[in-house]
């Protein structure tokens, strides 16, 4: 079995899927011949033709909108936005448009849309560029919303967002492109969307995170005392969230860390938080924590490890929940 | 050299920009050559990893950026992209305060928090330096809103235009057009200047953008004054741009410029140009616009040129930008870096608030260090 990076895993399932599917069509600004900014779709377009790897002009109002007209009407396109930074000015389509059309049309149209977007920091580079803004598409009812962090999970989870009917955002977090390499099979697998995975079993505190964060949480539980025993959880699927594996862990542990990288106030810790005590109330030992960005825009590079949650900040954090 | 500059200045020949003086264009040589070198060192400092994120260069599009600062006066509002080193320093930057801003440090013009395609000057009435393609070309008819406004209704200002600065790809972007047209039903003192170099990342423009070889029709299809300038040569952009501002000041209307100008670096520092040869490339380095004003500011009189520049000035002249730069660079390496206490936690609104920034309490963030 080939060990692929992220990259390589995500290009083989978009590859796998065009094979087997002509519907099948990728539009993004430089997906061509360039092979996108972080070269996913490299070789795709000389393997498929350029008329199924479309380079799309500037304008992702335009590539979503026409890729939600490609769907509604029977296509399986999937839009490469560069950066999460990049989806404001495509916003009207994807919550007024991509995440409604169902509902507006009572279930007669459906968008089967896939929405491939770069998320997250860690690479050096400023807001827009860094952003987390799964929280804010989470809000919008409609969408699904999944962010893998090994290249196993996103080839399954790319091959099931492009099969679903409904449109999903398919986050991949940048910094984690082409940070390790895991052994990837070649066959058509899936991993359904909405299920979490356990990453490590343990009794006395649950960890839930997702995308890039789930190798810093990995750093912090490593850095623990070997007397603590952490579970920690990989949502993988932020929406919709997997809410039983959640709960079947907190009621285990009692106690409940949610780390993420994105701006703490109404993010998706608070959310979680609601979950957990609406759960898990009589098991809870101590009160959710969340680990998380700040308040404010991420800032560039000399300051960005500080804003990033990372082992040292997540270990207080386990630490204060557990000494509760 | 064409045969029209190696005539003698006549009254045939004559252009607006020849009755400026010497010193004025021997600026415009220094201003643009401190572009080239200030980029050529920043392309260095990003290989060695002192400069982090994306960092776009703009060497070869000098005569833009300052010829057309050149027609406006310094209160005039200038709004761009994020390939804004060159005209950071056009407008009056220091080039210690651009180079710190990509070093991450807090002398940056943008307390090293933005990085490269951040750079805000607002004493030189530079508002930006933005990341989202188009974005800021409303921005640029709001600036110009607001001149407007000041000059007609509040009195408190003479009347000034807003340039507002885009690439080629960014006149694909709905933002523009409803800038145009909102600058255009208003009345609105701004010029759209895009600098076309032809490219959109790797997507060449007739493949990106329609009808590309009359993209002033856009502007005319809008109401608006559109021209079409040869960017490279930068008396010609002056001799074109000036007489452009100069009407829309006056009659406080928007203008267009479709500005042909070439990038010689890739789109970013990470672009693998498989869309063009380095045969185009050099065949646009033999138009070189700052090689050309040197040519014709050291060309004697009966050559068509101004005499006014000998080989060993700018030799000279180019030493003292290499030492400025150098300096730049010493500057922002040596600067200290934003301390993460308070500066993670300013600057996201005018008043500290409640639970918004970092403590030493890191895990929660609920002491604000401010308050
Ligand atoms: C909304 C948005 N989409 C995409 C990008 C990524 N991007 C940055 S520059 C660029 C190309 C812009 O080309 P052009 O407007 O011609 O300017 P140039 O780089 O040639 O100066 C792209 C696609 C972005 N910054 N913002
Ligand atoms: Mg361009």
């Amino acid at each position: 079995m080939a060990k692929l990076t992220l990259v390589q895993a995500i290009n083989q399932a978009l590859d796998h899927e065009m094979t087997r599917d002509e519907r099948v069509v990728i539009l993004g600004e430089d997906v061509g011949p360039n092979g996108g900014v972080f070269r996913v779709t490299d070789g795709l377009a000389a393997k498929h033709g350029n008329h199924r790897v479309q380079n799309t002009p500037l304008d992702e109002s335009g590539i979503i909108g026409a890729a939600i007209g490609l769907a509604v009407a029977g296509m399986r396109p999937i839009a490469e936005l560069q950066f999460e930074g990049f989806m404001g000015p495509a916003y009207d389509q994807i919550v007024n448009h991509a995440a409604r059309y169902r509902n507006r049309t009572r279930g007669t149209i459906t968008v089967p849309l896939t929405i491939r977007v770069p998320v997250g920091g860690g690479i050096h580079a400023p807001e827009l560029h860094s952003d987390s803004p799964e929280a804010i598409y989470t809000h919008s009812p409609g969408l699904k919303v999944v962010m893998p962090c090994t290249p196993y999970d996103a080839k399954g989870l790319l091959l099931s967002a492009i099969r679903d009917p409904d449109p999903v955002i398919f986050f991949e977090p940048k910094r984690v492109y082409r940070s390790f390499r895991e052994e990837v099979p070649e066959e058509d697998y899936t991993i359904p969307i909405g299920e979490a995975k356990v990453i490590s079993d343990g009794d006395d505190l649950t960890v839930v995170t997702w995308g890039a964060s789930v190798f810093e949480c990995l750093e912090a539980i490593d850095n623990l005392p070997d007397d603590v025993s952490i579970e920690l959880i990989d949502l993988r699927t932020i929406d919709p969230i997997d809410i039983d594996c959640i709960a079947q862990s907190v009621q285990k542990t009692g106690r409940c860390v949610v780390v993420h990288e994105a701006p703490r106030t109404a993010g998706l810790g608070a959310e979680i938080s609601a979950l957990v005590q609406e759960h898990c109330f009589l098991h809870l030992e101590a009160p959710v924590q969340r680990v998380t960005g700040f308040d404010t825009v991420m800032p560039y590079y000399k300051l960005e490890l500080e804003y990033l949650p990372d082992a040292e900040r997540i270990g207080k954090g386990i630490a204060e929940c557990l000494a509760y | 050299m064409t045969q029209a500059t190696s005539k003698p200045r006549n009254a045939d020949t004559a252009r607006l920009s020849d009755a400026l003086p010497n010193e004025t264009l021997l600026k415009w040589l220094y201003d643009m050559q401190l572009i080239r070198e200030f980029e050529a060192r920043t392309m260095q400092m990003y290989q060695q990893a002192k400069i982090g994120g994306f960092c776009h260069i703009y060497s070869g599009q000098e005569a833009s950026a300052v010829g057309c600062t050149a027609a406006v006066n310094h209160d005039d509002p200038i709004v761009l992209a994020y390939r804004d080193h060159g005209h950071a320093l056009a407008r009056g930057m220091h080039p210690a305060a651009c180079m710190a801003e990509m070093f991450g440090k807090l002398a940056g013009c943008a307390k090293g928090k933005g990085g490269s395609m951040h750079m805000f000057d607002k004493p030189n009435w530079l508002f930006g330096g933005h990341g989202i393609v188009s974005a800021q070309t409303p921005l640029g008819t709001g600036l110009a809103f607001a001149c407007r406004y000041q000059w007609e209704v509040m009195e408190t200002a003479k009347k000034r235009v807003c340039l507002t600065f885009l690439g080629d790809g960014a006149i694909d972007q709905g933002a523009f057009h409803e800038a145009q047209n909102l600058a255009s039903v208003f009345g609105i003192p701004v010029i759209y200047i895009i600098e076309n170099n032809g490219y959109s990342m790797g997507t060449a423009i007739h493949r990106h953008t329609a009808n590309c070889d009359r993209l002033t029709m856009r502007g005319e299809s809008y109401g608006i004054k559109s021209i079409e300038v040869d960017g490279l040569d930068i008396r010609n952009v002056y001799d074109q741009m000036k007489p452009l501002v100069d009407e829309c000041r006056d009659l406080q209307r928007p203008g267009f410029v479709d500005l042909k100008t070439y990038r010689y670096q890739g789109h970013s520092m990470s672009d693998p140009q498989k869309y063009r040869t380095k045969d185009e490339v050099e065949s646009f380095k033999e138009r070189d616009s700052i090689a050309n004003l040197a040519a014709h500011l050291m060309a004697q009189e009966d050559d068509g040129g101004r005499g006014c520049l000998t080989e060993d000035d700018w030799n000279t002249m180019q030493k003292d930008i290499r030492q400025i730069v150098m300096d730049a660079v010493a500057f922002a390496e040596q600067a200290a870096d934003p301390d993460p206490e308070k500066e993670l936690s300013t600057d996201t609104y005018a008043l500290p608030m409640k639970n918004l920034s970092p403590s030493e309490n890191y895990s929660h963030g609920t002491k604000n260090p401010l308050l």
